[in-house]
């Protein structure tokens, strides 16, 4: 496969409310920020790429509310209706069939503008599922009860995901919500979607993130330190609720297999780093450990309780908060490629793991792991 | 919402009415259990399953299926959840739960609510039965929901 780089990225802080800031301007102090830190103008950008959703912007063709702040007049441009993650995958396609030397991938989301439990209910299908009332929250119980029951896994074992997570984001200047939690605050927390409390849920946020991509020669003019794309895998699972094996994730297991194909990676645990993935529930995060292969299926609640996966354990998951602490919805899948890229990069700072050389990003669309993204990356 | 963000925001709601073509699948399940109360799915002609709700492609197989089957209005359930938050389109005031239900007489599970607010009242393998409302209105919502057996 030829090369393709992220040679830069940028974010926002992500907070509940950006009051202040329109959609366009949070893109735009992403994006500008990006060319500074890379010494580069609009003009060097030879493609852009965005992801987005018109239902949480509200309107649609999205994307042209921000064409002035990603710079995309009269230029190539083009936009994934979904999570960040697959802008990525559209935007390395550019570079790899050799169509641009540099592409910006943008992806950004503001929960705040809209009532994000209605935006997750057309997620559903206007016959079968939606008029029930069925959002991300309660389907996220369903998933919860049924995984819990068929392996034992137990609230409290789910717990230590939201603890360890908040924790890590006191590490990230860009994480939105920056308070530790203890098991206890978690277990006495309001019972939401039984057997999921509200401290199993990750708030809503607003954000945007930026990133540069470029071909082998052109990466390493601008950067001493590219980050490579090294394996992809995508998967879909079943769209109605009762067709899904709500027990295991898997449409994620079969996208990592298929990355790990492709990046060569035989011991996910030997092979990788440092992984960050769209968590969108504390025992989604579980399950997630599963799919990917870090542990046993069923042994998710063991392999948290391990330690495993802290930032000192064998395969730190999650250094940047994870989506349990910030969570501009569509934007999570980039966000998760940005904090790998500072990662391998050796710029994570506080949050940093030590020779980080290899890391996984997964990012996912629509509800309980339905659609998924898994990329690897590496340093040189 | 505070007289300080109210200033700044510009307020909107798209209202946007659609019709949504049902297709035979769709209409034919939803007009038996308003006319009959009767649960009826589609057989795979390739793996044998039963499908309900009914739709006409296998997922597994990628066959047409076009054999229908009526299943029992009782099941098993295989999973639920008891929900507290509120939300403008739940069709009942929270708390109150959702399963995931298998039939009897189905071999995929069906999605619906069940009327029950306490989660320790509720248990994986327990059996459910419909309750059909007694003015349909034409939408999955005809069974109004399940309840304990």
């Amino acid at each position: 496969m030829d090369k393709v780089a992220i040679v830069g990225c940028a974010q926002t802080k992500y907070e509940a409310e950006k009051i202040d800031q329109t959609i366009s301007e949070l893109v735009f102090e992403v994006v500008k920020k990006l060319h500074n830190e890379l010494g580069i103008t609009n003009d060097d950008v030879g493609c852009v790429i965005t992801g987005s959703n018109d239902f949480n912007d509200g309107r649609t063709i999205a994307n042209m509310a921000i064409q002035d702040a990603v710079g995309s007049v009269r230029k190539s441009e083009s936009r994934v209706s979904g999570d960040g993650a697959f802008a990525f995958v559209y935007g390395a396609m550019r570079i790899l069939s050799e169509s641009y030397d540099t592409v910006m991938v943008v992806s950004h989301c503001k929960c705040s503008e809209v009532d994000q439990y209605l935006v997750n209910n057309t997620i559903f299908d206007p016959y079968y599922q939606r008029h029930l009332g069925l959002d991300q929250i309660s389907s996220a119980g369903l998933m919860a009860n049924m995984y819990m029951n068929k392996y034992g896994v137990t609230e409290d074992q789910a717990a230590r995901v939201v603890v360890k997570n908040r924790k890590n984001a006191l590490n990230n200047p860009y994480a939105h919500l920056q308070k530790e939690v203890t098991l206890k605050d978690i277990l006495n927390s309001k019972m939401m979607a039984y057997p999921l409390k509200t401290l199993d849920f990750p708030p809503f946020s607003d954000g945007a993130v930026a990133m540069l991509l470029a071909k082998e020669d052109v990466a390493k003019r601008m950067t001493d330190t590219p980050i490579w794309l090294k394996g992809y895998g995508s998967c879909t699972d079943a769209y109605y609720l009762g067709n899904r094996n709500m027990t295991d994730l898997i449409g994620l297991e079969l996208a990592a297999k298929e990355a790990y194909r492709m990046a060569g990676i035989s011991n996910p645990i030997e092979n990788l780093d440092v992984c960050e993935v769209s968590e969108n529930f504390s025992i989604h995060e579980l399950m997630i450990y599963e799919a990917l292969g870090l542990c046993e299926k069923g042994e998710g609640g063991k392999f948290i309780e391990s330690g495993e996966t802290q930032m000192n354990g064998s395969i730190p998951v999650n250094p940047s908060g994870g989506v349990l602490s910030s969570n501009p919805a569509m934007a999570n899948g980039l966000i998760r490629v940005a904090e790998i890229v500072l990662q391998l990069q050796g710029k994570a700072d506080r949050r940093q793991i030590p020779n980080a050389k290899t890391g996984l990003a997964y990012g996912m669309n629509g509800i309980c792991s339905q659609g998924n993204c898994v990329l690897i990356f590496g340093g040189d | 919402m505070t007289d300080d963000i109210e200033k700044k925001v510009y307020r909107g709601r798209i209202k946007v009415p659609y019709k949504h073509t049902g297709g035979a699948y769709v209409e034919r399940f939803i007009t038996e259990i308003g006319k009959s109360n009767k649960i009826l799915g589609v057989k795979c002609p390739k793996c044998n399953k039963v499908h309900v709700p009914p739709k006409m492609i296998c997922h597994e197989c990628f066959e047409k299926m076009d054999e229908w089957v009526e299943v029992q209005n009782q099941g098993i359930v295989k999973g639920f959840t008891v929900v507290t938050h509120s939300t403008p389109i739940m069709p009942l005031e929270p708390p109150f739960a959702y399963g995931i239900i298998k039939l009897d007489g189905a071999d995929t599970d069906f999605v619906h609510i069940i009327k029950e607010s306490a989660p320790e009242k509720l248990r994986i393998g327990m059996k459910v039965k419909a309750v059909f409302k007694e003015n349909p209105r034409k939408r999955i919502l005809d069974i109004e929901y399940f309840e304990a057996i």
